[in-house]
This record gives structure tokens, sequence and C-alpha cells, in this order.
């Protein structure tokens, strides 16, 4: 008679290397298959979003509410951010342009980082974070306790009710945000630069215009209006795609605000490659800060 | 808010002699079976991803007709329920309403046949940004020419026919009971005067008082208003009590390859006594061998 110590069960022996790499495959296939089904998803969702937009203009009455929210609600942290980092700015880069005696240039640097970077990425950044995440959890919720469902059997069609009013908030109201944030960061770095550490206001301001031009604003103003709708209809799919319960709720909202961070950033290289080509085909000499 | 505070829970339109007269009032002898049918589901097939819900259920549901679909949870009642409005779309098969593929109408028609439908959610689905007056309105808003003044009156001759008071108009959905939920749910699926209601478990998670006033105002819309219903619920009596006809379906996982997942298909009299045992269990509530299911390791 056979004793497990005699003769160990299948469960006790260590698995086999090739079971170990087809179940490594087997899950790694399943992760690419679920991201591709969900990018494809998502590209619906979003030809669904424009073809619903250009079908039928949504009413003001569910236009004005998401505009309040993404637009006048947004503006106060938004500027406060931009004010911070406008002064950030003039204090990490005093001390390395005093040393080149270049004091004076921090005007073109602050106020030509704020206006085609740190401008738009942080007013996408806090719109993520303010409207996005809030969109997601409020779609979401809508999902769970099927008022979206209640909306489809109402004859109203869920993505031109709820989405593209809030894609419209978004896409058109971020640039204002943008400006503010650029504006209040360029504030930001004139008072610490000026007032605290005393550079000299003409050249700050000279330099300022000598290297921060038109093209510069308007990157930043065109680059905020993808992101704008990036986090709009990355936002409204984590919501109407959300997992039923309190945790599926807020899966969606931090999915929400990753995500559309993420895609942020994606976005803000690929713009960030193809307008410096723009801008270095249409005037070759170009400006240089040194 | 206290209870106290609340408008009361007891519909007012309703009164002893009317709830008795429904009663009295025999059902489905008006719905002939050879009546075209409003809502045909054909060999309906849906899976969610590789989880199949339901598997080659035709029905045809007579116009007038108050059709229950019973079964217990997870058989796919709801998502049947779903299938017939297209908020759900079958993996196989077709719904036909009034001879017209679901599946084949556009998003602008689907949008529109769908103003023919009335749909009374589980747990109300009113959306709770807005009041009761609002979300009562809101179907009358959407569909367009929205009179004010019109409006507001049609809202209230709705809500009294649910028996709720205009006191409830400014009220949000939190503020008001289960009950009076429900019935705000169905006051915003009458407003158009649908062809077909839908109820999802309309007397789940109410006490039998409650329940009985929900199943006489499905009795009682049925009256007023020459209306097609499918009820969805696993409360047999208020499946006896407001259906002409009753479909049972049964969990597909519990079924063999070659069985049909309806498994009862008759009026409520004959439930009680039917051959199959399965549909005999349900309707005593008798766990029967799941409990030994259960027990086993």
């Amino acid at each position: 008679m056979s004793t497990p110590s005699a003769a160990p069960s299948r469960r006790d022996q260590p698995p086999r290397l090739s079971a170990v790499v087809s179940d490594w495959l087997a899950e790694w296939g399943r992760v690419v298959i679920e991201t591709i089904v969900g990018l494809g998803e998502w590209a619906l969702f979003t030809v669904s979003v424009f073809r619903w937009l250009l079908l039928r203009f949504p009413r003001w009455e569910t236009l004005f509410p998401n505009f309040y929210q993404v637009g006048v609600n947004s503006l106060p942290v938004v500027a406060l951010t931009g004010a911070f980092i406008g002064m950030v700015l003039a204090v990490q880069s005093y001390y390395q342009f005093r040393q080149l005696h270049l004091e004076t240039h921090l005007g073109a640097v602050i106020n030509l980082t704020l206006v085609r970077e740190l401008g738009p990425v942080l007013a996408a950044t806090m719109l993520a974070g303010r409207v996005g995440s809030a969109i997601a959890a409020e779609l979401g919720t809508m999902r769970v306790t099927e008022q979206i469902d209640a909306l489809g059997s109402m004859g109203v069609n869920p993505i031109h009710y709820l989405v593209v009013p809030r894609f419209l908030a978004c896409l058109l109201l971020i640039p204002t945000l943008t400006i503010m944030a650029d504006f209040m960061g360029v504030v930001g770095g004139y008072f610490y630069s000026v007032v605290i550490l005393e550079i000299d206001k003409h050249h700050y301001w000279d330099n300022t215009k000598n290297f921060v031009g038109a093209f510069d604003l308007f990157v930043g103003v065109f680059k905020s209006m993808f992101f704008g709708a990036a986090i709009a209809l990355v936002s409204c799919h984590r919501g109407f795609h959300c997992q039923p319960g309190a945790e599926g709720v807020g899966r969606a909202a931090t999915a929400a605000f990753v995500n559309s961070f993420v895609l942020i950033l994606a976005l803000d290289l690929i713009l960030g490659i193809v307008l410096d080509g723009i801008y270095y085909t249409l005037w070759p000499e170009g400006n240089t800060l040194i | 808010m206290t209870p106290s505070d609340r408008p009361s829970d007891r519909p007012s339109a309703w009164n002893a002699e009317e709830t008795e007269r429904l009663e009295r009032e025999p059902r489905g002898s008006a719905v002939s079976p050879a009546a075209p049918p409003v809502l045909e589901a054909r060999k309906l097939h849906i899976e969610f991803g590789r989880q199949p819900v339901l598997r080659d259920v035709s029905l045809k549901i007579p116009r007038g007709q108050t059709l229950a679909v019973i079964g217990e949870s997870g058989c796919g009642k709801t998502v049947l329920m779903k299938a017939l409005i297209a908020l759900v779309r079958p993996t196989r098969g077709q719904v036909l309403f009034d001879g017209q593929d679901l599946a084949k109408l556009s998003d602008k028609e689907l949008t529109d046949l769908r103003l023919r439908y009335g749909f009374v959610f589980q747990n109300a689905a009113l959306f709770d940004s807005m009041t009761i007056g609002q979300n009562v309105a809101f179907p009358l808003r959407q569909r367009g020419n929205f009179d004010r003044k019109e409006g507001r009156r049609t809202v209230i001759e709705r809500l009294q026919q649910v028996g709720l008071s205009e006191n409830v108009l400014s009220k949000k959905p939190a503020e008001l009971s289960g009950g009076m939920r429900k019935r705000v749910g169905l006051a915003r699926a009458l407003i158009l005067k649908p062809d077909v209601l839908l109820y999802d478990e309309p007397t789940t998670g109410l006490d039998p008082i409650m329940s009985d006033v929900i199943n006489q105002l499905i009795l009682g819309t049925r009256r007023q208003m020459p209306v097609t219903s499918v009820v969805v619920t696993h409360d047999m009596h208020s499946a006896r009590k407001v259906a002409d006809r009753v479909v049972m379906l049964y969990p597909l996982a519990r079924l063999d390859p070659d069985e049909s997942q309806v498994i009862y298909d008759g009026p409520p009299e004959g439930l009680e006594d039917h051959e199959d045992s399965r549909v005999r269990q349900f309707v005593r509530g008798e766990a029967g061998e799941r409990l030994r299911e259960l027990a086993a390791p």
C-alpha cells in the first residue's frame, strides 16, 4: 500500500518548467488582449462622441452646468498652482543662472517654460484630478444605479446627453484655464525674481520679450485643447464602463486620473516634437537663449 | 428630514373599492393569444464575454398582455427585459417591436422607438441631481416642444395616478422612501403614455403592504391605458396577482445543453401543480436539492 510519504501526490510535485512558461505566456496574452480590446472600445466610444457632436448639438441646459463646473470652479486651483510654479521656477533657476551672470535671463526661462510646457500641462493635470475623477465617479455611479440605462430607456442617447457636454466643456474651457495658469505663473515668477531676488525688472522683461513669442503662446494653448479632449474622453469612458459597487466607482475615478495623466504626457511629447518641427520649418533661425 | 416630515407612503388615489374591483376583474380574457405580438424575441442568445446568459429564448407577447417573467437570481430575467428595449444587444437572434427588428434600427430610430416604452427600474433609477418634478417631466422635456404649464399639469396628473401628491414635486429622490421612489419611477415611465411597460422587480425590497400597492398600481395602469406589460419578478404573490401569463426561466448553468431555458410558459394558475418539479419548487419556495448541493464538500 502506498503512503503519501512513499509516493508524493501530483500536487506536492514542483510544477514543470513548460507549465510555468505556458501559464506566464497565457497571463501575458490575456493582458495584451484586454489592452487591445480596451483601446478598441475607447476608440469606438470616441467615434460615437464625435458622431453625436456633429449629429445634434447639445442643449444649453446640459452645457451650462458642465461649463460652470469645468471652467469657473477650476479657476482658483489652476491660478494658485500657476502662481506657485512660477515662483518655484525662479527659486530653482536663480543660483545656476547667477553663476553664469545671466540672472536677467531668468524672465525668458521662466516665462518660456510656463507658456510652452508647464502652464498647459499643469492646468491639464489639475483638470484631470479635479474634474476628470469627478466625471468618472459621477458617470460610474449613474451606471451602477442604472441611471444611464434609464436615459436610454427614455429615448435619450446617454453619450449625447452626458458625454458630449462634458467633452465640449473640457475642450473649450481648458485654453482659458491654461491662459490663467500662464498668467499667474508669469506674475509669480516676476514677483519672486524682481521683488525677492531683486533682479533688474527692465532686463527681466526685455529678455522675456526677446525669447517668448506669439508662437510659444499658441503652442501652449493649442496643446491644451488636446489635453482637455483626452481628459474628457478617458474620464467619461471610465465612468461608462465602471464595474459594479463602490469599489468599481473608486477604481474608475482613480483610473480616469492615472490614464488621463499618462495620456497628457504622451500627447505633450508628440505635440512638442510636431510643433517644434513646424516652428523650425517656418523660422529656421529660431531664438537661442544663450 | 424625519420620517414624519415625509409625505405619506400610502397612495391617496386608491381606495378599498377600487382594489376589490381590480382583484375581481378577470385578467387575460381580453388578450387573444392569436393577436399579433407587439414584442417578440426570436431565438435570443446573449453572452457577456464567454458567459452565456440566455440561450435560444423565443417569446411572443401579444398586445395588451401582462407577462410575468420569473426565475431564480442570475437566470437572465433582467437581461431578457433589457434586450426587449435594446439596452442589451443580443449575441444572436432578434427582438422585434411591431415587426421591426431592433438590431436593424439606426441610433436615431431606436431613440425614437424607445419613446413608446416605459421602464420601471428595480431601484427606480431616478436622477439624483434632479427634483421629483424634473425627474417625472424629463421624458417630456427630451421629446421637445415642452410647455412649462402644460408639463407641470401632466406631471401632477401622473403623480396622482400613482398616489403621490404635488407636495413631492420639489423634493429630491433621496428624501423619499423606497416605495415612493418606485412610484415616482412608475409615474416617469407613464408620462408619455407608452405602448409597452417594462417593470424590473417592482416589489423587491418593499414591505408587503407597499408591494401590494405597487401590484394594484400595475393593475390600475393596465385598466386606465391599453398597455402591454412585462414584469420581471421573483415575488410569486405579485406574479399571480398581476400577470395573464407567466414565463419561467432557468439558469443555464443548471441546464443540459439541449434543454430549453424556458421551463414554464402558461397562465399563473398552472404553476402550482406543474409536472416539472423545478417549477413547483420555485413557486413554493423550497430549496430541495440545493441544500444538499450546499452541504456537499
